[in-house]
């Protein structure tokens, strides 16, 4: 049935309907109004689960880390500062290969402190061994994080759903609630094989060393790798029961014939699709390419989708201080062991909240690629005026 | 189906990698054997961590998790909140240092009892950093000779007291929160059970000497932990709701020298004009803490301002501006 929701409150409805034995988050914006929707079906009677108010985000992952270890399923959700501050449990969870689902509503870092959207939190998680899944719209962050309960607990992983703060988790759309029949069909009740039970003890987190730890850190990686046709399996179970799919890993618009991709994260992709369109109008062969899921990172994916384009621009909401753009970066990786040399120009925009308009991003196409001698990316223009853009 | 080992019971088994002496060691598997494999245990980083389960290797036989230093008393927050979403009523035990308790656990602990997880957290008190190389905790004593708190030409040790951390623990409304040494096993026993009738969360302080870092014959340890009863230095208590419940009285106070003799730790302070104020420091804390719990039938001779003095003087610490003891005495 569809409602008009806010984001945060679409996803509690989501968390709601997964059944989250154990719910542990502290506060901060952009995330809270999640935590307080939680909170009221508790309260309410709505979700019959432990709703734990962590005395810090550090603990809050922790509490989770530990709620799951002992054989129940778990959901918290931070941003920003507060994700930073879970970084050392984080790595751990990933490490322990316990099925924790998170949100990350995607808030810039600071200083200077900032309470508005941009990917940097996540981006700086990117090593820790989640998978980390970006949604586009609050339908998307529903279903997701539905999917997202699924891959946790089949590849005993760790998944971070990434919305946009502010513009998801506090915009109204509407929103296509699964039923609880649908959704329990869907996803089986938590079973986790290494919960701490006297009746078969185990030793969880104990030490390695040189013999053995690289080979614990190889099993890591092509455990997060072979997520990727599972996280594709699911999207597409999850089209076939509920009617809809994102992408899996990750989504094409009017590729086909393109010699531009655009190619981004998240709710910005929403006005990268009507650059397209217009400049598809004006017999500009442009495409975009969302990538929803950066980790793990689709490399052959992205080769197959971008083989027949000339020029690649990534729109990045987060910088890698010192280097430069961080999927750029990557995707040129991927692009150079495939033996392709297309021109990737990386584009840092968005951050700290400003908005990337459908005329900055036109105007991004627009510019040859101004880069200086040996630069690998460039800020996006603060600001265009519509005016400015109209090449027509 | 029941895949423990029929045979062997103990939680905490043997061929583990502690040291010869080792007090924490002794205390855990006194603890965890009152206790029994009927329980889930999370471990904060630390000796005991390192020297039970080192390199794929594990000594336990009951459910047991690290996770990392600061979080065992969130972890065992989520674990018990999972038993309980679950309907069961597994105990739930931390164990940590006092570094994991004292310092980079105390908020994560906080938080736990705050909210009334039904979890006993048992902290080892060696008083340092034992498994980093014996650097100074905000459990260690003041004058102890760490090696972030060395004594030079300008200092005597550790500027700073040791953390009254049971008063902090006590003051969260707790239902039960007691201290406890390896040297007294019947009061020991007698604390693990009361606290395992208890519902609710739970802190047991128990003292724990570390030959290595205490610098004193490995043979010692039970002898060390006693002198430090014995003395008033580590005064055996119970509090219940923040109530002082019990103590463990004493026929007669031995002087703390008893104590630190054997103690390599301590050992700069004899033989010195300088080591000889803080020596008297020393039976001022402990002559305050017999008076403050009632140790004694008679009233003690008190150093109110000598026990009152909680940063002391030198270099080589934090407050390494402040003046003398002795500039202290004569300005009052």
């Amino acid at each position: 049935m569809k409602q008009l929701l806010e984001g945060s409150q679409a996803v509690a409805e989501a968390v709601r309907l997964c059944r989250p034995q154990v719910v542990a988050a502290y506060p901060i914006t952009p995330q809270t109004h999640i935590i307080e929707h939680l909170a009221q079906q508790v309260a309410n009677g709505e979700l019959a689960a432990e709703f734990i108010n962590a005395e810090s985000e550090f603990g809050a992952a922790s509490i989770v880390l530990g709620a799951v270890a002992g054989g129940a399923r778990a959901f918290t959700a931070t941003a920003s500062q507060g994700l930073l501050l879970m970084t050392e449990v984080l790595y751990n969870i990933a490490g322990l290969r316990l099925p924790v689902v998170m949100v990350c509503a995607n808030r810039a870092v600071g200083a200077p402190i900032n309470i508005f959207s941009d990917h940097q939190d996540s981006m700086a998680l990117r090593d820790a061994g989640w998978i980390q899944l970006y949604v586009e719209s609050n339908q998307e962050a529903v279903d997701t994080l539905i999917q997202a309960y699924r891959i946790a607990e089949a590849c005993e992983l760790p998944v971070m759903v990434c919305m946009d703060g502010f513009f998801l988790t506090h915009t109204f759309e509407s929103v296509d609630l699964p039923t609880q029949a649908a959704v329990d069909d869907f996803l089986p009740p938590f079973h986790f094989v290494r919960t701490l039970d006297p009746a078969d003890p185990m030793t969880l987190g104990g030490g390695s060393e040189a013999d053995n730890y690289q080979e614990y850190r190889s099993a890591q990686q092509a455990a997060v790798e072979d997520a990727q046709p599972v996280i594709e399996a699911f999207d597409a179970e999850f089209d076939d029961r509920f009617g809809r799919a994102h992408g899996g890993l990750l989504q094409a618009y009017r590729l086909d014939g393109a010699e531009t991709a655009l190619l981004g994260m998240g709710s910005l992709m929403g006005a990268v699709r009507d650059v397209v369109d217009k400049l598809r109008d004006r017999g500009q062969a442009v495409g975009a390419l969302r990538l929803r899921c950066f980790r793990p990172f689709p490399a052959q994916a992205l080769v197959r989708y971008l083989s027949g384009v000339q020029r690649i621009i990534v729109l990045e909401k987060a910088i890698s201080i010192g280097a430069g753009g961080i999927l750029a970066s990557e995707l040129r990786a991927a692009l150079h062991q495939a033996g392709m040399m297309t021109p990737v120009e990386s584009v840092i925009g968005g951050l700290g909240g400003r908005d990337l308009t459908p005329q900055v991003i036109e105007s991004v196409f627009h510019e040859t690629s101004r880069d200086e001698m040996g630069a690998t990316f460039r800020f996006a223009p603060d600001h265009v005026m519509p005016d400015e853009t109209d090449h027509g | 189906m029941d895949k423990r080992d029929p045979f062997r019971h103990n939680v905490l088994t043997s061929g583990h990698r502690a040291c010869s002496g080792c007090g924490e060691a002794m205390a855990a598997r006194m603890v965890t054997d009152l206790i029994g494999p009927d329980a889930i245990y999370i471990n904060a980083t630390g000796c005991l961590q390192v020297f039970t389960t080192h390199n794929q290797q594990s000594a336990w036989q009951a459910p047991w998790i690290h996770s990392v230093f600061a979080n065992a008393a969130a972890v065992a927050s989520g674990v018990e909140a999972a038993l309980r979403a679950k309907g069961k009523d597994t105990p739930v035990v931390v164990q940590a240092g006092d570094g994991g308790t004292f310092d980079i656990g105390l908020q994560c602990l906080s938080g736990m009892i705050e909210r009334g997880h039904d979890v006993l957290f048992v902290c080892y008190d060696n008083e340092a950093y034992m498994n980093t190389g014996v650097q100074r905790s905000s459990s260690t004593p003041h004058a102890v000779r760490t090696t972030t708190s060395p004594p030079g030409r300008l200092s005597q040790g550790k500027h700073h007291l040791k953390k009254d951390v049971i008063s902090i623990i006590a003051a969260h409304h707790m239902p039960y929160a007691a201290t406890a040494t390896i040297a007294y096993f019947p009061d020991l026993k007698a604390k693990v059970e009361k606290a395992m009738r208890i519902k609710g969360p739970r802190f047991l302080q128990i003292l724990s000497p570390c030959p290595l870092g205490w610098v004193h014959d490995s043979a010692l340890s039970v002898t060390v932990s006693r002198l430090a009863v014995e003395t008033g230095l580590f005064p055996l208590i119970e509090l219940e709701h923040g109530e002082l419940t019990g103590v463990m009285r004493l026929a007669e106070q031995k002087p703390v020298e008893e104590y630190l003799r054997p103690q390599g730790r301590f050992k700069h302070l004899f033989g010195s004009k300088a080591g000889a104020v803080e020596l008297r420091h020393l039976q001022a804390l402990a002559d305050a803490r017999i008076r403050r719990y009632g140790l004694l039938d008679a009233d003690t001779q008190w150093d109110t301002a000598c026990a009152m003095q909680s940063v002391r003087h030198g270099r080589g610490g934090y407050a390494s501006s402040m003046p003398t003891s002795e500039a202290v005495k004569n300005d009052t």
